[in-house]
């Protein structure tokens, strides 16, 4: 591993994105380090799911570059390729677990192709991957269809930390869940966080996920970045849509212990 | 005799050594997925057959990182339990709680000693759930077509109309393809047979025959059942993984009033017409291929069509495709509703609707054999 890299985990440099005639990023520039925990926010249709599209590889920008653990995305051998995707985790906003699959096969399905491991292990390793989720094993055996949505979350975070990557992408984690179980699903990735050595980068649009576990916050407005720092700090940056966002009804009732009553 | 054996060893994952007679082993490195990649087994082998050594002093302290699949690879080595001397790091210790208190994996289901009499029985249930689902959605469509008798305005003129150009405008290229290629192979077989007895002139007999009354209706109706059956099975599939059937009956809008009715009642005014037109690009191709082989006249031949093939047998091979094509749009509703909101359950569906639609279609022409078997057969003189 070179030392470049070794605390930035993604560095996106120059980045333009447009569809068709429709511009949706100029310009961004991010980083990401290692251990940290970064939330993408941004009002519908500002791109945010396309930026962390691009970062997984599955879009591809008109001009910029995307490094991955120092590697660019868009010059390396598939081998890397490869390697790298092991390397990190994705949680998708509808769980995209695999319909035909039970629940075990589906956490098993990653370690079954890298053809390392034999069977006895995965058993255990998805065992273990079940418990840190709070599923009880009497589910593993069952569909995703039969599965309520908290349950479909949770295993698909299993199934995304079935290679224990460094790297997790959790696409509105908690969107669709019920308060208590966001709260608790909030609570399952800081513990995460502690056992596992794990960098998160978040889109969310809710302000109580995005206050209880962001290190950083980056803003995307106008096209573009219009914010990156700790909470503290993009509160007291002036534009409207960080004014709407945080300090409109509902910011100010999560960020009620930040920002003084007006 | 076997500390001695094991003193030397030193690897990237492990060192082991002998002091004052005690052996102790000092795991280091990386114990990662990423850093075992295809180590792994090799790694987990030797761990294994080490810690055969009661007295081993196992050293963790020193590994640089580890996660599940390496905490996985030492709990099993060790035999799913804590060996006696054992120095390790809280952040370690937190891994290896985990998996003390995992559960083994609950074991999928056994099969029956019953299975067969078991799989048999569940398909004969299966098959009767099938028909009744099938009688019942004819029964309400029909209890449909009556209430728009009584309601003429809320008849689905658009959907109708969407579901011809669909099923009927578009099938157009594809049955005139393999209709005319049929009619040339019919043609060039039974030509060169008709010649070696000098009866050339009976192929017009038996093209006309078998085109109009036999292999025309089929053809149509097999290339519908593969081409339109599945895509409205897929579609109302769809609709349902999308939940767009849910919210079509919190409308108050009826599955079959708006959805499957259209399809049956387009499907039974294309139908017939596509077979026309097999038909006569079938016969159109026959003809050539007779023309260029035995030197058949077309104009004669065109002719002669109406006095060797009785008007009957036109309308019987019309009926069939007005019969095929409402069972093929009934059965491919039928298992488009059936569908289950999930991938596996759409394939399946999709699948199981075109076989049961194509038998069903070989099952009518059969019926229809029997029941007209003395009409249109004989060549008036």
């Amino acid at each position: 591993m070179n030392d470049m890299g070794e605390d930035r985990v993604i560095e996106i440099e120059g980045l333009y994105t447009r569809f068709g005639s429709h511009e949706i990023h100029q310009d961004i520039s991010l980083s990401v380090y290692r251990g940290e925990v970064l939330t993408l926010v941004g009002g519908s249709g500002s791109g945010k799911t396309t930026l962390l599209r691009q970062m997984l590889g599955l879009e591809t920008p008109v001009q910029g570059n995307i490094k991955i653990f120092g590697y660019s995305r868009y010059d390396c051998n598939l081998e890397l390729l490869r390697s790298l995707r092991n390397r990190s985790g994705v949680l998708f906003q509808q769980g995209a677990l695999f319909s035909a699959l039970t629940v075990y096969d589906n956490i098993a399905l990653p370690m079954r192709e890298l053809h390392c491991l034999d069977d006895e292990m995965i058993r255990d390793l998805v065992m273990l991957k079940l418990d840190m989720v709070d599923v009880d094993p009497q589910h593993a055996n069952k569909r995703p269809a039969e599965l309520s949505g908290g349950m479909i979350k949770r295993v698909a975070l299993a199934r995304a930390l079935a290679l224990d990557p460094e790297l997790l992408f959790l696409d509105e984690p908690t969107a669709g869940l019920d308060p208590g179980l966001s709260e608790s699903f909030v609570e399952l990735i800081q513990t995460l966080r502690q056992e596992l050595t794990l960098t998160i980068v978040m889109v969310t649009h809710d302000l109580d996920t995005l206050a209880a576990i962001s290190s950083r916050i980056a803003v995307l407005a106008d096209q573009r970045l219009v914010g990156l720092g700790q909470l503290q700090e993009i509160i007291r940056i002036d534009h409207p849509f960080i004014k709407d966002f945080f300090l409109g009804e509902r910011g100010r009732n999560a960020l009620r212990h930040l920002v003084p009553p007006s | 005799m076997s500390a001695n054996r094991l003193s030397e060893e030193i690897s990237p994952w492990y060192q082991l050594s002998t002091s004052n007679g005690a052996s102790s082993i000092k795991l280091t490195g990386h114990y990662t997925l990423i850093a075992l990649d295809q180590e792994l087994l090799k790694v987990a082998s030797r761990l294994k057959y080490f810690a055969t050594q009661s007295e081993l002093h196992w050293d963790l302290t020193n590994i640089q990182q580890m996660d599940h699949a390496g905490a996985v690879l030492i709990w099993r080595a060790w035999g799913k339990q804590y060996p006696s001397r054992l120095s390790i790091r809280p952040d370690q210790e937190k891994l290896f709680v985990h998996l003390e208190k995992a559960h083994p994996a609950p074991k999928s289901e056994r099969r029956d000693l019953l299975w067969p009499v078991l799989t048999l029985g569940r398909r004969f249930f299966l098959f009767w759930d099938h028909l009744l689902g099938i009688i019942t959605l004819s029964g309400q469509v029909l209890l449909d077509i009556l209430y728009l008798i009584r309601h003429p305005r809320q008849i689905p003129f658009r959907e109708i109309s969407a579901n011809l150009f669909r099923t009927g405008a578009q099938a157009l290229g594809i049955t005139a393809l393999v209709g005319f290629l049929i009619g040339i192979v019919l043609s060039y077989l039974t030509s060169e047979q008709l010649h070696t007895f000098g009866a050339d002139v009976f192929i017009i007999n038996i093209l006309g025959m078998s085109i109009i009354r036999e292999l025309g209706p089929m053809l149509a109706a097999i290339l519908v059942a593969g081409r339109s059956g599945s895509s409205m099975t897929a579609q109302l599939g769809v609709m349902r993984v999308t939940e767009e059937l849910d919210a079509l009956t919190v409308m108050g809008i009826p599955h079959s009033l708006r959805l499957v009715l259209p399809k049956i009642i387009a499907l039974g005014i294309a139908m017939p017409l596509v077979v026309l037109w097999t038909s006569a690009v079938a016969l159109l191709g026959g003809i050539l291929a007779a023309d260029l082989q035995i030197g058949l006249n077309f104009n004669y031949a065109l002719s002669s069509l109406p006095d060797a093939v009785p008007v009957a047998n036109l309308w019987i091979g019309l009926g069939k495709g007005v019969v095929c094509g409402m069972t093929i749009a009934l059965i491919a509703c039928h298992f488009g509703l059936r569908i289950k909101p999930n991938t596996e359950s759409l394939g399946e569906g999709t699948t199981n609707s075109v076989v049961t639609s194509i038998t069903a279609v070989i099952l009518i022409d059969a019926i229809f054999a029997v029941v007209f078997s003395n009409v249109g057969l004989k060549i008036p003189r």
